[in-house]
């Protein structure tokens, strides 16, 4: 392990009086003997020290709602739909492209003269007789539609349930396009059946986005401190002002993957020096291969929170090990943190002591522990929707992990350094001497190194251990997605939808961070919760009488 | 600061002629949405989708994301396996968990792409799991491939299934039967209303006003109050009618109503949406030939409101030219409620393929123009296209015309589903008498607001 980690000291004992044991013994209660044993092993208390395994990336049990998407929407929905001008084709019956049809709010804005096709959603709305007969010349006829009426620099396919049943090849169809029009068309086997969730279609979309673009464009950029941002997608404008924020210091990013970015910036973006990820999940593929093939470094950053901000940004700066660029940095710092510390201490003054729940996603569960402690607010539950051990447990466990039925069926690329065009951009004695000063190359932590010890780790939830939660440790806010944000609410409690951000944001970098206490404050001072009674209080008394009685049982 | 939309930049719409082979922006969605939506309108029921996760995780989105409420969906969360040697041991463990975790009152199962290609044989599966699961609910399949038909069909494939599955031989009661289509909640609230307002009991067959727009919980609630019994479905053959909306059904072949009319001689009565003074006064008959009553006092004031506020208003709507789109049922109901009050409507469109759509919409709107455009299958690249030769004032339809809207430079007067940029999109009233008086109101407001936002005068008095 790294020296980096910065281990939190204390341990949570009990929340409202009730252990963490005994909260999952709760949530356990009562379940099939079958599913107990996998819910078991996905219900963790934390030990920052040594993490526990948990059981992750696992299949859901047929039955037990999830919050969890398919492998198209982690391809389509998640990695490559943000790229504004490569024109997208769901290829399938209609769903299934309407619903990712602008539903992440992965925002693009588009400079005079470029093309932003992301308002669009194109599909082949496939038909019962094409079910029959095959889909594949009405999908060589779409794309063909698509480069007359649009003249796309790029088009991309998306196979959904069906595609891959009927067994249309999109691979032929895309490279007989490829060579008819003259443009770059490529395809992604993403049906939706494949993988545990949608983090499989973020591994195909990472195969397709290297084997198809990245590279494609050597034109040399000659910016002093060159980066990419990966797994950053530019939810209500966060990439924007992630962007911002590294201007002020002299950083030039080169893309964003993928948020806010354009097909051009992708096929050049083997040109940087380094690599900085922000959703390990998602992209991480990405990252080793580009380092594999180029010589591209990377490390784990996070511009979520303020103390996470000027972190990232400081590793940033001692990466490049330029005196001017680290001065820069502090510089802008100051000035940030000069503008965001009174705003922080107010709210922080008014919800000190508060606590919060994070399930979401694959990286924001995590993330979004920095922002929340920033005010205060301590997280003493969270878990992933879709996440692998690797992001609990930390990178050092990825030898130890077993590779099921599921993952076997994505495919690995075979990379290679590149001939001509590998090169280390940091010798390694320099690197070495990072090392050996704390810094961590190709890593990540994970989230129980950075939670306190016993809070407990709670991989995929239901809304079974979603209630139980609620009543016995009556968080004060949760944040989660839109399905279940409304579930919560009904409880009484404020639920911040951290997939969406409730149609706000940007809470990236210091500003996106005002943002945020700002937010948060609002949902935790309105009035509005005093008049809604949760469910719990009618509990309470039930409680109180209850509890003497199984005291003395145990006695 | 943030623009979702850039549409400056936007391509510009081409001649349709030769676009044929993909849809851009549709306006449709796919059939299970409108089947889990029906079944979230049962009481104590779950919709449970035999196929991959995603789908539920996407249509359960989706419908939150209109209705601002819980919206479970269980599935059977299919793998590779199972996409290939079939999805059994999925169905067989998903609709054991559900009834043990749920203690649902019914199931209601619909087919995705995903089983409908690989062909899965439903009623043996059912019949097998029946078999293994001792306290399994009753549970009705309604298949659902998306490759057949849009959101709508879904809709009324299910209530069909619904009434095909479940109800029992006849036990004559007064009541009357009531198959909506996809309205809102409001809407639903408000024909009960009306309908027991002539002292006739209702079987609304689907319910959704309250387990889609209800309160704040007392208690964690695994599945919402309200919805239609299971056990008032199983009596639908012993109602005295069926009244079932929508234009474009009278000329199906084969629907809920027929259904209970074929097999149990229950009377179909098929009327338009009742949007508006004709199809509400359409409806309004129906119920006092039904019940031998007159029309209560109430209603007709509110008939009388409404005529006094078109006359009030009719110099800011007349000649006004609209775009309507939506569901063919819908358009429809507001296209004839446009024509009364003297907009033209200048395109109808309808998303989902339905061959009646022209002819239904002539039928029920005899006045509308013939140069009005009237299509179906469109999706939202025609309709932009279209749109932009034919100069509308106001575009009226769900959230998806936003774009539209903001392109043209004219306001969206929003109606249907989804609504997500609005607030309570889940209880727009359209319906009754009370419904055209609301929608009037709308209308009419967003133009007056439209003049004082455009006008260089500051206008206070309008």
């Amino acid at each position: 392990m790294s020296t980096e980690a910065t281990i939190p000291t204390g341990t949570i004992e009990e929340v409202e009086g009730v252990t963490p044991d005994a909260l999952r013994e709760q949530m356990l209660k009562g379940l099939p003997s079958k599913t107990l044993r996998k819910r078991a092993k996905q219900i963790v208390p934390n030990d920052p020290e040594t993490p526990p395994e948990i059981g992750a990336n696992s299949r859901t049990i047929p039955g037990i709602i999830t919050q969890r998407g398919c492998t198209y929407a982690g391809c389509r929905g998640v990695v490559i739909g943000p790229i504004h001008d490569i024109l997208h084709i769901t290829h399938g019956p209609v769903g299934c492209g309407y619903y990712s049809w602008m539903t992440r709010r992965n925002l693009a804005r588009v400079p005079e003269g470029q093309t932003n096709y992301m308002q669009y959603c194109m599909t082949t709305d496939m038909q019962e007789d094409h079910i029959v007969f095959g889909g594949e010349k009405r999908l060589a006829e779409a794309i063909r539609e698509a480069y007359r009426l649009f003249k796309p620099k790029a088009i991309s396919v998306y196979a959904t349930c069906p595609v891959g049943l009927i067994g249309d090849d999109i691979h032929s169809v895309c490279r007989q396009a490829k060579e008819e029009l003259g443009i770059n068309v490529f395809g992604f086997s993403c049906e939706g059946y494949k993988g545990v969730s949608q983090s499989a279609g973020h591994h195909i979309a990472n195969n397709g986005v290297f084997k198809h673009m990245i590279g494609l464009d050597d034109t040399p950029n000659d910016a002093k401190y060159k980066i990419n941002i990966l797994g950053e997608y530019n939810i209500g404008g966060d990439a924007w002002a992630i962007d911002e924020l590294l201007k002020k210091c002299g950083i030039s990013i080169l893309a964003t993957l993928s948020g806010g970015v354009s097909y051009d910036e992708i096929i050049n973006c083997h040109q940087a020096d380094l690599n900085v990820v922000m959703c390990h999940r998602s992209i991480n593929y990405m990252a080793e291969m580009m380092e594999t093939k180029f010589g591209i470094p990377w490390f784990k950053v996070n511009f979520i929170g303020a103390d996470s901000t000027a972190k990232s940004l400081r590793k940033i700066a001692k990466y490049f090990d330029d005196k001017e660029l680290m001065d820069r940095v502090e510089e802008v710092i100051a000035a940030e943190l000069a503008v965001l510390r009174p705003i922080q201490a107010e709210i922080k003054a008014k919800h000190q002591g508060k606590k919060a729940a994070i399930f979401v996603g694959g990286s924001r569960a995590h993330h979004y522990q920095d922002l929340f402690g920033d005010i205060g607010i301590e997280t003493v539950s969270a878990g992933y929707e879709f996440a692998h051990r690797d992001d609990y447990e930390g990178r050092d466990v990825l030898p130890n992990i077993k590779v099921d039925a599921d993952s076997r069926n994505i495919e690995e690329l075979d990379v290679e350094p590149d001939e001509t065009r590998f090169r280390p951009r940091i010798s390694p004695e320099a690197k070495q001497k990072l090392i050996d000063a704390g810094f961590a190359f190709s890593d990540y932590l994970g989230m129980m190194r950075e939670m306190k010890k016993r809070a407990l780790v709670i991989d995929d939830i239901s809304h079974h251990e979603l209630e139980h939660l609620i009543k016995t440790w009556k968080p004060d806010i949760i944040g989660s997605g839109i399905k279940d944000k409304f579930i919560i609410e009904k409880m009484g409690v404020p639920c911040k939808q951290l997939h969406s951000y409730d149609y706000g944001g940007p809470y990236a970098s210091f500003a996106g961070a005002i943002n945020f206490y700002k937010e948060i404050d609002r949902m935790l001072s309105t009035k509005v919760w005093s008049y809604v009674v949760p469910p719990w209080v009618k509990d309470r008394k039930a409680a109180a009488t209850e509890a003497p009685a199984e005291e003395q049982k145990a006695a | 600061m943030i623009e979702e939309f850039s549409l400056t930049e936007e391509p510009k719409a081409p001649d349709l002629s030769h676009c044929t082979a993909a849809t851009r922006n549709a306006c449709k969605l796919c059939t299970p949405l409108g089947a889990c939506l029906v079944f979230r309108g049962i009481e104590g029921a779950i919709p449970f989708l035999h196929g991959s996760q995603g789908c539920s995780t996407y249509i359960r989105r989706y419908l939150i994301s209109h209705f601002r409420e819980p919206m479970d969906i269980a599935a059977s969360n299919f793998n590779e396996d199972s996409a290939v040697f079939g999805g059994a041991k999925n169905l067989h463990a998903g609709l054991k968990n559900v009834s043990r975790q749920y203690k649902p009152a019914l199931i209601g199962v619909a087919t995705t792409c995903l089983s409908e290609t690989i062909g899965e044989d439903m009623a043996a599966l059912l019949l097998d799991c029946r078999r293994a699961i001792p306290d399994l609910p009753p549970v009705v399949h309604v298949s659902t491939a998306s490759y057949r038909g849009s959101h709508i069909d879904g809709f009324h494939d299910a209530v069909t299934a619904l009434i095909d599955q479940l109800v029992l031989p006849p036990d004559p009661h007064g009541g009357v039967n009531l198959l909506p289509g996809m309205l809102s909640t409001a809407d639903l609230r408000h024909l009960r209303e009306l309908v027991e307002a002539f002292g006739l009991p209702v079987t609304m067959l689907p319910d959704y006003s309250d387990t889609l727009d209800g309160p704040t919980w007392m208690d964690y609630e695994a599945l919402p109050e309200g919805g239609t019994s299971v056990e008032a479905i199983r009596r639908m053959s012993g109602a005295r009618a069926t009244l079932e909306f929508g234009d474009t059904l009278r000329f199906t072949r084969r629907t809920a109503a027929t259904n209970l009319a074929e097999r149990f001689g229950v009377v179909r009565e098929n009327l338009g949406t009742p949007i508006g003074l004709r199809a509400t006064e359409a409806m309004i008959q129906a119920l006092e030939r039904i019940s031998g009553r007159p029309c209560p006092p109430a209603i007709t004031a509110e008939r009388g409101r409404l005529l006094d506020s078109m006359v009030d208003a009719h110099k800011v709507v007349f000649g006004k030219r609209a775009v309507v789109y939506g569901e063919a049922d819908l358009v429809i109901g507001l296209t004839s409620f446009l024509c009364e009050i003297g907009v033209e409507p200048v395109l109808c469109a309808s998303g989902g393929k339905s061959e009646h759509f022209p002819t239904a919409l002539r039928v029920a709107v005899p006045e509308l123009p013939s140069t009005c455009m009237v299509r179906d299958n469109m999706d939202f690249a025609d309709i932009d296209a279209l749109g932009k030769e034919l100069k509308p004032d106001v575009l009226i339809g769900n959230s998806k015309g936003y774009g539209m809207a903001r392109a043209l430079d004219i306001p969206l007067v929003h109606a249907g589903f989804p609504i997500h940029d609005r607030l309570g999109g889940q209880r727009v009233l359209h319906v009754g008498y009370r419904g055209a008086q609301q929608f009037y109101d709308q209308i009419v407001n967003t133009f007056l607001a439209r003049k004082q936002e455009k006008s260089t005068v500051g206008y206070s008095y309008l």
